[in-house]
């Protein structure tokens, strides 16, 4: 049995040409092409498998090519756990139609029906048959030379057999060998060095760069406040940039808010207010017989990836040629050409790893910075690679945030209505939203203007600030408003799973309290308000794994809690159980989770993705917060921002619930909310006393008990 | 001002003209080209551009180059036994530990250290062996995983 066909995937609808999305120029190998980007998440290796399962080939023949925006097909931003969703579902419906192009002409050929045609590991048979035709005898014909026609049936998940399975990722082999891989290790001929001087503030004038002496092969470039050098070696960029940082003199103006009062900042600014869902029931809500209500907030949170941001720039006359680990080489492409007045047609942008991208890191800003400095030494690449407080201060920040959550229980201790006010920065400020460049660089040009504050996307539960703010639960009263700052003193944009973090953490810390409140057991709170049977089956498989009913403990010091959600209400379900141990420090322990991401492609995957999601959302939630005080970001390093070490880890268990049937979804931004979730209510379970702001560290428990 | 610095790497001596403090982890990456120890933070604090030096891991972003001299220094690279992969990296493949893969090289030299001296550690000894190594990924579970297995297949390959 054959799936029934789809509309044609929208990737593929975008990008209908197939020969875009596979060749097989090459014998005994088939080339995939995507827009998706590989940073660890192990994206590329599934979309081999999936290559490989409709194309039948053995997996080894399939070779992923990098992206580059002169050869790949345009599938927007890697990001929002799509990239299966989208990429897979393209690349599975362009092989479909490229499988039965071959075996249509095989059969006209042979003068067989196209029907008792099979492939073997690229072979064309014919009842079994070799039939000496392959991919590769049949590929100068040109058929792939042709637009997606109607969508053909691709193949059943039952008759799966390398998707499904759990492969090795093709990148590990190279990573653990110190092959090069990374942007930073690349090394172009004739390549220079550049490095940035960047300003001490963000707001900050450059008055004058001053003359320090530099050694006579140093180029020095200076635009408005953009100031850099390019040298013939890293090491001597680095010092001449620290020689004109030192001589340099600005003129820096106290912008930002106070790190202490991040509530009064986030109540006080100019704020655009939307309500995003709106669903009224009188009657339940005259039923209402107590109301609670509670604030939870977060401070920003950077990405911290483990290496500084990189690129690589040509400038050839009118023609520009980038190396960067973008999320987005399409949309980087047209930032450049719009902030140098160029056709996109003039930059062309390839794709090279970086470091784990977790959303919009400084790599775009990057790329710019070595584009503006490549543009003074032409025809030669200049390399660019920024420094660790750089990264940490640059790069723009997810947004600090608070919920204000309000809800009534009626006299049976069901929830009749709920009110939620999310206020943030915007989260959607990546290259090109809204037609601007929004790349650092530019800003700082003579003549640049400010990035305008970040966008908040469509106005729904799933999008920016408000994602994960429409309680997944079943409650006929409610209303959830979206209140986006207008101002911007610290430059935000899209951080992993964006405003889920926070409002998860704050529904199921709240749905706690809900639960005490109203007599009842969390669990069983949450089951009566849940008549989704994929939500249901997660919490009854997490409980399960975590041994929740026999857990011992409770206001010892040891303290279980759950956290659940549907991730941007329409995506993957996920559960987690964390148990905590609260003596001197808050320790994390274990988690548990259990996921419902419908088909999976490569199982192992999914399992490494949630495990990292649910690691760095422990460590967002005990350790994180970027400080800063009037003028700069003063989280410059590791130091000052520590995260969770492998001393402080915890063990951590991934349950699959297997659901074939299920539309595919992205597993990377599940765990966010859920783990954040049962770490605050583990906490309140340990201590006894509810702690509403993150990050939960030692100082803010004590400071919650202190104020209960 | 350059001076010649003598240094065996990856069991091959070298010498080489370099400024006397320039960070002994821009020597391996820009004069002998080797990718394996990365850049992460300049400061020691994060363990990607973790070396073997005289057997010992330890960072080389803020090691200086003149205190190379006469020492050993093996980076991820020179962990290989010709096409043969140490014990440790193969176990970081057997349990796919890894995401991105930029501080691998850096945790790989660490466990390598760590089981020359112990080879038989506990859970929490690799965990405080590999503390000096960040993960921004998460990956910290299948990394323990892997050098405990490693650490047992060395065993029973020497009581075998």
């Amino acid at each position: 049995m054959s799936q029934p066909p789809a509309p044609l995937p929208p990737t593929l609808a975008a990008n209908p040409r197939l020969a875009v999305w596979l060749d097989f120029a090459e014998p005994g190998v088939v080339t995939i092409r995507s827009g998706k980007v590989e940073y660890g998440q192990g994206v590329w290796t599934a979309l081999t498998q999936i290559a490989a399962e409709e194309l039948d080939v053995d997996l080894r023949r399939v070779q992923i090519a990098p992206v580059s925006t002169a050869t790949s097909p345009d599938e927007g931003i890697t990001s929002g756990s799509r990239s299966i969703e989208e990429s897979g579902s393209a690349l599975r419906q362009a092989c479909a139609q490229a499988r039965f192009a071959f075996l249509s002409v095989a059969a006209d050929l042979l003068g067989a029906e196209v029907t008792a045609l099979a492939v073997t590991d690229g072979e064309i048979t014919d009842g079994g048959a070799r039939t000496g035709l392959s991919y590769w005898s049949l590929s100068g014909r040109g058929l792939l030379d042709r637009a997606a026609g109607e969508p053909r049936p691709a193949k059943a998940p039952a008759r799966w057999s390398v998707a499904g399975r759990s492969v090795p990722r093709i990148d590990i082999p190279d990573k653990v060998t110190g092959r090069p891989r990374f942007v930073h290790d690349l090394v172009l001929p004739s390549m220079r060095y550049g490095r940035v001087v960047r300003p001490p503030a963000p707001a900050a004038v450059l008055l004058s760069p001053g003359d320090p002496s530099l050694p006579g092969d140093v180029v020095t470039v200076r635009d408005g406040s953009f100031l850099g050098v390019v040298a013939p070696t890293d090491r001597t960029a680095l010092a001449a940039a620290a020689a004109l940082a030192r001589a340099a003199s600005w003129q820096v103006t106290e912008s930002l808010p106070d790190e202490q009062d991040l509530k009064g900042f986030l109540l006080s600014a100019p704020e655009q207010a939307v309500t995003i869902d709106e669903q009224h029931d009188e009657s339940a809500a005259a039923a209402v017989t107590q109301t609670l209500t509670a604030e939870f907030t977060r401070p920003f949170l950077a990405h911290a990836s483990m290496a500084p941001s990189c690129a690589i720039a040509r400038w050839d006359g009118g023609e520009v040629t980038v190396w960067s680990h973008t999320q987005g080489p399409f949309a980087l492409r047209g930032a450049i050409a719009t902030g140098l007045g160029l056709a996109p047609g003039q930059v062309t942008v390839n794709h090279v790893e970086g470091a784990g991208a977790y959303g919009h890191n400084g790599a775009d800003d990057a790329a710019m910075d070595a584009v503006l400095l490549a543009r003074a030494v032409p025809g030669r690449p200049v390399r660019v690679l920024w420094r660790r407080e750089d990264e940490m201060s640059w790069a723009p920040l997810g947004s600090a945030m608070l919920a204000r959550l309000s809800a009534g229980l009626d006299a049976g201790g069901r929830i009749a209505c709920w009110r939620q006010d999310v206020w943030s920065n915007g989260f959607i400020g990546r290259p090109g939203t809204g037609g601007e460049p929004r790349l650092l660089a530019l800003a700082h040009l003579a003549g640049g203007q400010p990035i305008s504050p970040a966008a908040d996307g469509p106005p729904t539960g799933a999008m920016g600030s408000t994602r994960n703010a429409v309680p997944g639960y079943d409650i006929a009263d409610r209303v959830v408003v979206r209140h986006r700052l207008l101002t911007m003193p610290i430059r935000t944009s899209s951080l992993r799973s964006l405003g889920a973090f926070l409002n998860v953490f704050a529904i199921e810390s709240f749905m706690d309290e809900l639960a005490a409140a109203a007599g009842a057991e969390p669990v069983a709170f949450r089951l009566a308000h849940l008549s989704d049977p994929r939500a249901r089956r997660v919490i009854e498989q997490v409980t399960d794994l975590a041994g929740w009913a026999g857990r011992t403990g409770g206001g010892d010091g040891v303290g279980y809690g759950l956290g659940y959600a549907r991730y941007k209400g329409l995506a993957g379900y996920c559960a987690a159980v964390a148990r905590i141990e609260a003596e001197t420090d808050v320790r994390l322990t274990h988690l548990w989770l259990a996921v419902d991401v419908g088909r999976v492609i490569n199982p192992d995957g999914v399992i490494n993705q949630v495990e990292g999601g649910a690691i760095q959302s422990a460590s967002w939630a005990l350790r994180e917060r970027v400080r800063f005080d009037r003028t700069r970001i003063t989280s410059l390093s590791w130091d000052t921002y520590p995260i969770l070490r492998f001393t402080e880890v915890p063990q951590v268990e991934v349950r699959i619930v297997d659901a074939p049937r299920e539309r595919e979804t992205g597993a990377g931004e599940v765990a966010q909310g859920p783990v954040a979730g049962a770490i605050g209510n583990a906490v309140a379970d340990a201590v006894g006393v509810r702690v509403r702001d993150l990050p939960l560290t030692r100082e803010q428990v004590a400071q919650a008990i202190e104020n209960s | 001002m350059e001076q010649q610095l003598h240094v065996t790497v990856n069991g091959e001596s070298r010498a080489l003209a370099c400024e006397p403090d320039a960070p002994l982890l821009d020597v391996l990456r820009h004069e002998l080209g080797l990718s394996g120890p990365r850049f992460g933070c300049g400061l020691g604090l994060c363990g990607a551009c973790f070396v073997l030096i005289d057997g010992q891991a330890r960072s080389s972003c803020d090691f200086p180059a003149w205190a190379a001299e006469g020492r050993q220094v093996t980076t991820v690279e020179g962990l290989l036994d010709g096409d043969t992969l140490d014990a440790v990296q193969q176990a970081f493949i057997d349990e796919q530990a890894a995401q991105c893969g930029y501080c691998t090289s850096g945790m790989v030299v660490s466990a390598v250290a760590l089981l020359r001296g112990n080879p038989s550690p506990t859970e929490q000894q690799v965990r405080e062996a590999l503390d000096g190594n960040l993960c921004r990924c998460g990956a910290h579970r299948r990394v323990i995983g892997a050098v405990m297995k490693a650490a047992s297949e060395v065993a029973g390959r020497a009581a075998g």
